[in-house]
């Protein structure tokens, strides 16, 4: 059984939205709607500045409290492979689960009434292929694989690094991990 | 809405192989019917043109619509991956604004009254007016502007037509002066895509050049990688870049003054013996003359100059000495911006020489010698007037001085120039001085524009003919020379859509009406590809299924015993101290001038690209619009709150000549200089016609209404503007 997970090398991201835009493809996002963004931040004063550009998405908790808080059941953690998923069908709308989510990673999808993230691109894991954000991601920043490989690029990505996840306290247990905050070498 | 799978099978058809039909099922669901196992996909290769570096890209067709793009594996320039607007492509392809039939003008010219016309029309007006100005004014009366892949289609049709007046924006407004400062240096330009060795390089300096936002997708792969194995990089750039949040030294220089700071550079280099003599010994001269030119131009000098510390210059001319030949001094690409462009150019390439790395792992490497032949095809006849397009400039390029066609075209001399036919280029956008622009079309018999959207200068022609997008048409095969030669092709994903046609095909129809049908002998394109492929031995069938061949091992990368590298110059050397330039009347080596700074109140008005947009051409792109929907003028944060702007109001920019800007957002910000101002170039369209961009944000080019030109190239420097913020009335 894979336990997948997502390695963003921060340093790597040229903020490119390349990744943006082939996920919203993929997955037919609708206008003004993400599921995946990178955020641009720069701290310091002109002209001593560092920059943090950080992919954000759906973190597939290990204790997701998305689904937790889904009142039919219709959000779930699947057991083989540790993806949180969504049964469209048993889905009403009712957005507790995107209330529930600290990564604000979920939305209703304006176009079809159900509750929409990240799937980890379920469907093309099934044939093969990386997750559309990660085959088509331009600095080589987003890594996916499986943590039970130790030949896999996350495991190779995390050997000797101090990874991170975000919002640690919240107690999510993230499966998106984050290596080098900001972009230039301390 | 909801669709229940029933109506969803009923109105939806089942996947057809090859070009489909258009689509009839709700496009909403095409994923989901897909999953459900009702429709397959279809997967045809092509190549990008949502900027000029053509990536490898698979197109995924599902009921005959596309639904997704992917870098094509095998495609040198994309190696699997397509950057956020080449995955936007199909934005463009389903655009509801595009031009969907040709159009003939009924109003004023530049008034937007068009009626509809049918291609037999619309092509018979132009072949009438065209003939109409060979006879009055002989066939040098028309000229050509273009830009990309039409080129292949339309520069024929011209040359053809008799005329050598051809006009490409690429050379006076961008790339030209870094080309000719490189030739005059080594014998050879930088190319594109140029030839930096960025994976093998312990330094990367980058002057002026954003790469991330300027996304050159391998490139800027290659960049991502090199910092990944711990390449050290130095930006030289006014403005914290996205490059500049990843460099150990980022040198926020005062605007203009990159001459002092590359001199200095070269200086410390010679002074501190950092260079490689025996490089030199053999492949260069001048280099005695050069120590001697540059001997004044000291760090302390410099720091002055450029605002820079003077302990930084040395020590990164120091870490760039250290590291040689492993260096590459990226030679940048869009290079006009004072008219001193070319000797900013040699200054660069008289540096990478010194490191000893043009020919070297991690600095610049050699694209292969290979070729494609092209082809017969019969041979153009010969004007009788000579080109107008060089503007007298020495070493203006073969794509020639578009603004000397433009002032030709408005004093009439030496010869009147009354016909314009564009392709791929949005004029208004492109060049300096919008009023000159429109001074030029009001002489003109004729205005024709071959586009895909109705773009500014679209939207003032006479005629207009509508050009499918590349994911529908076939056009030239796209030959890559880097490290080895590939050959791409780009076909038809889906069938035109409306009423467009590729431009292959306009410029045959157009020729037949024009007596000229024996130059496109072939009866359609990829008749034509294919007998170019028998002739070179390529297997059509393979580049069709695949996308892209590549011809692997057919060049020597670096310099080697084996592989002495040869310079293209009179001399057959590296040329450091340029007698050629001297004899012109040009300083032979590059010498630091001074110029104009912002008067109190103004700041300079500087400009670049945001990694999600290609100029103006995908501003109304619905896929691309969505993540950036309109520019925003960077001002540095103390002076916009001392000015009482905060980020997210508007203001408008008015420049030295009382030009004025649309509205503008402010963006407040920590991450540029307070002599300057920034914004992402190609916004402010006018066109009503473009519902998303039209008249959104701010046009850079409207205000620069100075330009300096180059006196040995003729490109425009277009960083010599002014502006100040004032409130929105
Ligand atoms: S894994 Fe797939 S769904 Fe998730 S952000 Fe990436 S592209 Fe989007
Ligand atoms: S594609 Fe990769 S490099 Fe580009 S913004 Fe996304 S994560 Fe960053
Ligand atoms: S760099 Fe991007 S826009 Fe340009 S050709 Fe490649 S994928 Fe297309």
């Amino acid at each position: 059984m894979p336990k997948y997970a997502m390695v963003i090398d921060q340093r790597r991201c040229v903020a490119c939205m390349a990744c943006v835009v082939a996920c919203k493809n993929e997955n037919e996002v609708p206008p003004d709607q993400y599921r995946t963004r990178v955020l641009e931040m720069v701290e310091g004063e002109f002209p001593l500045l560092r920059m943090e550009l950080r992919s954000e998405l759906c973190n597939h908790c290990d204790n997701p409290p998305c689904v937790y808080n889904c009142p039919t059941g219709a959000s779930y953690k699947r057991k083989e492979d540790g993806i949180v998923l969504l049964r469209k069908n048993r889905c009403v709308g009712c957005k507790a689960c995107v209330a529930a989510c600290p990564y604000s990673a979920r939305y209703i999808n304006h176009e079809k009434g159900f509750a929409d993230k990240c799937t980890f691109c379920d469907h093309r894991l099934k044939e093969g292929k990386e997750p559309a954000c990660v085959a088509t991601c331009i600095g080589k920043s987003r890594i996916f694989g499986d943590m039970d490989d130790p030949r896999s690029p996350v495991r190779v990505a995390l050997q000797g690094s101090d990874a991170t996840v975000l919002l640690e306290g919240a107690g999510t247990k993230p499966r998106v991990y984050y290596i080098k905050k900001f972009s230039k070498p301390e | 809405m909801k669709l229940s799978r029933r109506t969803f099978l009923k109105t939806s058809g089942i996947a057809t192989a090859g070009i489909a039909a258009a689509t009839v099922g709700p496009e909403k669901f095409l994923l989901w019917a897909e999953e459900a196992g009702l429709i397959q996909a279809t997967y045809v290769p092509t190549y990008c043109e949502i900027c000029f570096w053509k990536c490898g890209a698979i197109a995924k067709v599902l009921n005959g619509r596309v639904v997704k793009l992917e870098g094509n594996p095998v495609h040198g320039n994309s190696r699997g991956k397509l950057c956020a607007r080449g995955n936007g492509g199909i934005g463009l392809l389903y655009d509801k604004d595009r031009l969907k039939s040709p159009l003939i003008n009924v109003g004023k010219r530049g008034e937007g009254k068009y009626r509809k016309a049918s291609w037999d029309e619309a092509l018979g007006v132009v072949a009438e007016k065209m003939k109409g100005i060979k006879e009055k004014y002989g066939p040098e009366a028309m000229a050509i502007f273009t830009h990309g892949t039409p080129t292949d289609h339309f520069l024929p049709l011209l040359s053809a037509y008799g005329t050598p007046n051809v006009g490409m924006p690429s050379f006076a407004q961008c790339r030209g002066p870094r080309d000719v400062g490189y030739e005059l240096t080594f014998g050879e330009g930088p190319g594109s895509p140029e030839r930096v060795d960025l994976v093998n390089s312990k330094v990367m300096v980058l002057i002026g050049s954003h790469l991330g936002e300027n996304m050159h997708n391998s490139q800027v792969q290659d960049f991502a990688e090199a910092i990944g194995r711990g390449s050290k990089l130095v930006v030289v750039d006014p403005r914290y870049s996205i490059a500049a949040g990843k460099a150990q030294q980022w040198l926020p220089i005062r605007p203009a003054t990159d001459v002092a700071l590359l001199l200095a550079w070269i200086n410390i280099i010679i002074t501190e013996g950092l260079y490689d003599k025996a490089y030199l010994d053999q492949y260069a001269e001048g280099f005695a003359e050069l120590a001697q030119e540059v001997s004044h131009c000291t760090p302390e000098w410099a720091a002055k100059e450029t605002d820079l510390p003077a302990a930084q210059i040395v020590e990164t001319a120091r870490m760039m000495g250290h590291n040689a030949p492993a260096v590459t001094i990226h030679p940048g690409r869009h290079a006009t911006w004072y008219g001193d462009d070319v000797q900013r150019s040699r200054a660069m390439a008289i540096l990478t020489a010194l490191l000893g790395s043009w020919g070297r792992p991690g600095g610049m490497f050699f694209a292969t010698k290979a070729s494609l032949p092209k082809g017969e095809s019969k041979p153009f006849p010969e004007p009788a007037k000579a080109p107008l397009n060089g503007g007298g400039y020495p070493f203006a390029g073969s794509e020639g001085v578009t603004q000397a066609i433009r002032t030709a075209t408005i004093t009439g001399a030496p010869y009147p120039i009354k016909g314009w036919f564009v392709s791929g280029t949005n004029l208004m956008k492109s060049l300096p001085n919008q009023q000159e622009t429109l001074d030029a079309i009001a002489k003109l018999d004729l205005l024709v524009v071959v586009d895909v959207m109705p773009m500014d200068l679209t939207m003032m022609a006479d005629v207009i003919l509508p050009e499918c997008s590349y994911l529908e048409r076939h056009d030239a095969l796209a030959i890559g020379k880097g490290k080895s030669l590939s050959v791409s092709l780009r076909q038809p994903v889906v069938k035109p859509l409306h009423d467009s046609q590729p431009g292959w095909w306009i410029a045959k129809e157009l020729a037949k009406k024009l007596d000229l049908g024996e130059y496109f002998p072939w009866n359609n394109y990829e008749d034509k590809i294919k007998a170019q492929c028998k002739t070179a031995g390529v297997s059509y069938d393979d580049l069709k299924k695949l996308g892209c061949l590549t011809i692997p091992n057919t060049s020597t990368p670096y310099i080697t015993p084996e592989n002495p590298p040869t310079f293209k110059t009179a001399s057959g050397k590296i040329v450091l101290y340029s007698k050629e330039l001297k004899e012109k009347g040009f300083d032979p080596v590059p010498v630091y001038v001074r110029h104009p700074l912002p008067p109190e109140g103004f700041f300079r008005l500087t400009y670049g690209r945001s990694a999600v947009h290609t100029f103006s051409r995908t501003t109304n792109n619905p896929a691309l619009n969505e993540l950036y929907k309109e520019n925003e003028v960077w001002i540095n944060a103390k002076k916009a709150q001392a000015l009482g702007f905060s980020s997210g109001d508007y203001a408008v920019l008015v420049n030295q000549d009382g030009a004025r800007s649309n509205r503008i957002r402010v963006k407040a910000t920590q991450r540029i200089r307070d002599d300057m101002v920034y914004m992402v170039h190609g916004w402010g369209s006018n066109p009503k016609e473009l519902s998303r961009s039209g008249r959104k944000g701010a046009d850079d080019q409207g205000l620069i209404t100075k330009y300096a030109v180059d006196p040995i190239a003729g490109s425009t420097g277009m960083r010599v503007n002014f502006v100040k913020l004032q409130k929105e009335a």
